[in-house]
């Protein structure tokens, strides 16, 4: 048995579902970082897989995941800020709580 | 012909990879959720060891398993109250995003399905990068060197640094 | 002549309405006044220096060597260059009769400037009434001197802005509002008249210049020839639209309807407006464009009719009138008439045109006597407080400087020898005479109905019987006395000017034969006239009853002014409101209100529609997000296959 590309490709769209699906339904918000954590993890897979089964000469595939690798720690970093500073003033993490700009 | 080994390999990545994720997004204390992303992180770091990206696999456990999950877990601390960790989900709203994840799932396995001979390719051989030719694409100004993005980055990152020092600061 | 002291004489008034304008709140009552009469009074020495230099100094400029008077442009900038052929110029013309007016106005203009400081001493926005009193006067220099009828237009505006100003003084009053509305937009609907003949004459004339359409107008209209509307030449309707304008200014009927509720204003601004400047600019105009005139006998013969009826009818309206500023407004309307009807019986070949001159010389008159009357019945009103002379009665002790002054207005306007009426009203008679014996006889009779409404005005406020006062009714101040005296003085001798050597057709030399015929049945009238008022009101009796009882219904018409605001009011409001007002307003509110209100509605029904989109819930975008991705990348897919 031969392990394809496709191999790869189906264990990242699950991946990227979940995340789609915990995104929507989870209710506090570092629960949906975490689901957006697992969206970025499945579009990086992608890229190392195509990089490394269609191009392996090419190394572009390998240094984006890289680079997405440093946004998505600063994103997180970013968004973990916001987060508490919204818990210190609603003292809550519920995203339903924040439909407002400014309270 | 793949070894045995390398399938064996294959399918405990696939599997901990799927397991985990359908997990993260399902259990209903937040920790745990956190744990599981952990494994995720950990699993997709072997998946690209697998495929001889050891450098960035390293990067992957560093940086994320290493200071991303740290970081939710750090918050998750701060801000849940014990006891109250668990979320009642509502059966309207699990339906829609269990909609919304099988559409995306419909979409993208329809794009696979449509390149059929692209997606059964084979595993070319390839010379593992080394250190060497990863430091010399990030410095370079070359054709294919990547010096103008890890310089955004940079940026990038020190805006966060300022930001998050802003947003977080007590007022 | 140079052109520096007829520039002044418009500028300084300008200048003093901007600086009263605008830095009258922070003066005190009596640097205002004072300035706003110092002001004047400069404007009055420089402008008695222009008419005398035009007059007397024999200037080539001024007089031909024959003696004959020209007109002269002393200086005409250009203003508006539309198109080569539309030019619009602001300039200076003198000529006799514009020398005359800048005799009139600022005599008038600074007695009431004058007369001002003491009637409306104390009213609050005293400062502003001086800021008008000067705009007025500045529109009013600026509407004689025009050298072309556009620029008449404009002054001719600026009057009617500054009269509407002036009525609605006591803005706080419904009454003063409300006139000066009607004022307002009676004169607009009579300028409309005027514009469009303003334009039909400038189309086939292609100018506006008075000395090109005056001194040749066969040549000018020689493009109108063949021209006609409706029946009549071109021209004819351009002249009688033009008299349009004047006859709102003027009051002539049917637009006289303004001039007696225009009394709501102050009394100064009365005399100096709405009885001897302004209201005679329609007079003016006439005379101004009268070779063109001569060139349209229609246009004179309606002139003519449209004045002898107003004369007639306002004669017997002020015969019932009870408020005395009324009597006089009428008694204003009717002597306007009688310029009118003079202009309009001016022919070359009956005298050479006396009439025109007659005119010229009855305007000139009128303005010092009517302004007089007016001033007068300023102190009367302030002496008693009340408009009525049923509150008036006996005067004559106790105010014998207003008693004597006013008395000498009153002969002046029956036309008693020899005060100053007399001898304009002679020569109108003399003119209309000859001209048509039926409509001299009317103007005699007319004549006779003003010595008597005026000597019932007299004896009715000076004898009479005395009713209770207040407090002692006094003469005035001398701010107030002083005008009075020196209008009465020039109404006595204004009449005795050889009229003839200064202001005449054409600027020959006219000498003034008097027909003693027509003197004297004019005097003999004036005098039944005056006679049956004594008889009827020097002592208090109820014969002016049994007279108004005996023929009620007379009385009662007169009284109402023969109805013609009814009529107006049941044209406006029943007719014209309804019948035409009420659709538009309905297709205005439903149509188009309705278009834009509908357009309104759909956006807020929307809106509230989409309102849960903006919910402000991340998890609600990202779906739709989601799902436009999705379909995005579903269609391009799609497409690409």
């Amino acid at each position: 048995m031969d392990i394809t590309l496709i191999y790869y490709l189906v264990p990242a769209i699950i991946m990227f579902c979940c995340g789609v699906y915990g995104f929507i339904t989870r209710r506090n918000m570092i629960a949906m970082l975490i689901s957006l954590e697992l969206m970025l993890n499945a579009v990086d897979i992608n890229f190392v897989v195509f990089n490394r089964y269609l191009y392996p000469e090419a190394t572009e595939g390998m240094f984006f995941t890289l680079f997405a690798i440093a946004i998505a720690a600063a994103e997180t970093a970013i968004a973990i800020a916001i987060i508490i500073n919204v818990f210190r003033a609603v003292k809550n993490v519920d995203a339903r709580d924040i439909d407002k700009m400014k309270n | 012909m793949e070894s045995v080994g390398s399938i064996i390999m294959y399918l405990i990545i696939a599997l901990s990879i799927i397991v985990f994720s359908v997990l993260t997004v399902t259990t209903r204390k937040i920790l745990r959720s956190a744990t599981f992303l952990l494994f995720v992180l950990f699993a997709t770091a072997a998946l690209y060891f697998k495929l001889d990206y050891e450098f960035l696999g390293a990067v992957q456990i560093a940086v994320y398993a290493g200071g991303i999950v740290v970081l939710f877990v750090f918050s998750i601390l701060l801000t849940s109250r014990p006891g109250h960790s668990s979320e009642q989900l509502v059966s309207r709203r699990r339906v829609i995003g269990i909609l919304a994840g099988l559409a995306t799932l419909v979409v993208a396995g329809g794009a696979l399905w449509s390149r059929c001979s692209m997606a059964l390719a084979q595993l070319p051989a390839m010379s593992n990068p080394d250190m060497k030719l990863i430091g010399e694409t990030m410095m370079g100004t070359g054709d294919g060197q990547m010096l103008l993005p890890f310089e955004a980055i940079s940026v990038l990152l020190l805006a966060c640094i300022i930001g998050g020092v802003v947003v977080a600061r007590k007022r | 002549m140079d052109f520096i002291i007829p520039l002044l004489i418009l500028a300084i008034p300008l200048g003093m309405f901007l600086l009263l304008g605008l830095a009258g709140m922070k003066m005190s009552h009596k640097l205002a006044g004072v300035l706003g009469t110092l002001g004047m009074g400069t404007v009055l020495v420089l402008s008695y220096f222009t008419a005398f230099t035009y007059f007397f100094s024999g200037n080539p400029e001024f007089i031909s060597e024959a003696g004959v008077r020209l007109q002269s442009v002393i200086f005409n900038q250009e203003w508006l260059a539309f198109t080569p052929n539309l030019v619009i110029s602001l300039g200076f013309l003198l000529d006799p009769i514009s020398a005359m007016m800048l005799i009139v106005i600022p005599t008038i203009s600074f007695m009431v400037h004058l007369y001002s400081l003491g009637y409306m001493h104390g009213e609050k926005g005293f400062q502003r009434y001086y800021a008008f009193l000067s705009l007025f006067s500045f529109s009013m220099l600026g509407l004689v001197v025009a050298t072309n009828i556009f620029q008449m237009y404009i002054f001719w505006e600026l009057v009617g802005a500054s009269s509407y100003l002036l009525i609605g003084f006591f803005y706080t009053l419904p009454s003063a509002v409300s006139a000066s509305k009607k004022a307002f937009i009676v004169t607009r609907f009579a300028d409309l008249g005027f514009l469009i003949g303003i334009l039909i004459l400038s189309y086939y004339t292609q100018t506006f210049d008075f000395i090109t359409l005056t001194s040749d107008p066969g040549a000018a209209f020689a493009s109108t020839a063949g021209a006609t509307f409706m029946g009549g030449s071109v021209l004819t309707w351009a002249m009688v639209l033009i008299f349009t304008g004047g006859m709102g200014k003027s009051a002539m009927m049917p637009l006289h309807i303004w001039l007696p509720d225009a009394m709501e204003g102050p009394t100064p601004v009365s005399a100096l407006i709405h009885a001897a400047t302004m209201v005679v600019a329609g007079v003016y105009l006439v005379a101004r464009m009268f070779p063109v005139y001569l060139a349209v006998p229609f246009s004179l013969d309606f002139v003519l009719v449209v004045g002898a009826i107003t004369a007639l009818y306002a004669a017997i309206v002020a015969c019932t009138q009870i408020d005395i500023k009324r009597v006089l407004a009428f008694s204003t309307i009717s002597q306007i008439a009688f310029m009118m009807v003079s202009l309009g019986a001016a022919r070359p070949e009956f005298h050479e045109c006396l009439g025109y001159m007659a005119s010229m010389f009855h305007l000139f008159t009128h303005a010092m006597f009517k302004a007089l009357l007016f001033l007068g019945a300023g102190a009367l009103i302030h002496a008693v407080h009340s408009n009525n002379y049923t509150q008036m009665g006996g005067l004559h002790k106790y105010m014998p400087i207003t008693n004597i002054t006013f008395l000498i207005g009153c002969l002046a306007i029956a036309g008693i020898p020899p005060f100053a009426g007399f001898w304009s009203k002679d020569e109108i008679l003399v003119a209309v005479y000859s001209y048509s014996t039926f409509w001299g006889v009317w103007m005699t009779l007319v004549a006779g109905l003003t010595a008597f409404y005026m000597f019932r005005v007299y004896f009715l406020v000076f004898w009479w019987n005395e009713p209770e006062y207040h407090h002692r009714p006094h003469d005035s101040e001398w701010t107030m006395s002083v005008p009075l005296i020196i209008l009465a003085c020039v109404s006595v001798v204004a009449g005795l000017i050889p009229f003839g050597k200064f202001v005449t057709w054409q600027g020959h030399e006219y000498i003034i034969h008097m027909n003693w015929v027509v003197a004297g049945i004019s005097i003999v009238v004036a005098v039944i006239g005056i006679i049956i008022a004594g008889v009827l009101y020097l002592r208090e009796n109820d014969r002016p009853k049994c007279m108004a009882d005996s023929c009620r219904w007379l009385w009662t018409a007169a009284h109402h002014r023969f109805y013609w605001d009814e009529i107006y009011l049941f044209i406006t409001h029943k007719i014209i409101f309804n019948g035409i007002c009420r659709p538009i307003a309905w297709f205005d509110r439903r149509i188009i209100d309705g278009t834009m209100d509908g357009f309104a509605i759909v956006t807020n029904k929307a809106s509230y529609a989409i309102r849960n989109l903006q919910s402000g819930r991340v998890q609600n975008y990202v779906l739709v997000y989601l799902i436009g991705a999705l379909l995005l990348a579903v269609i391009t897919a799609w497409c690409l296959a």
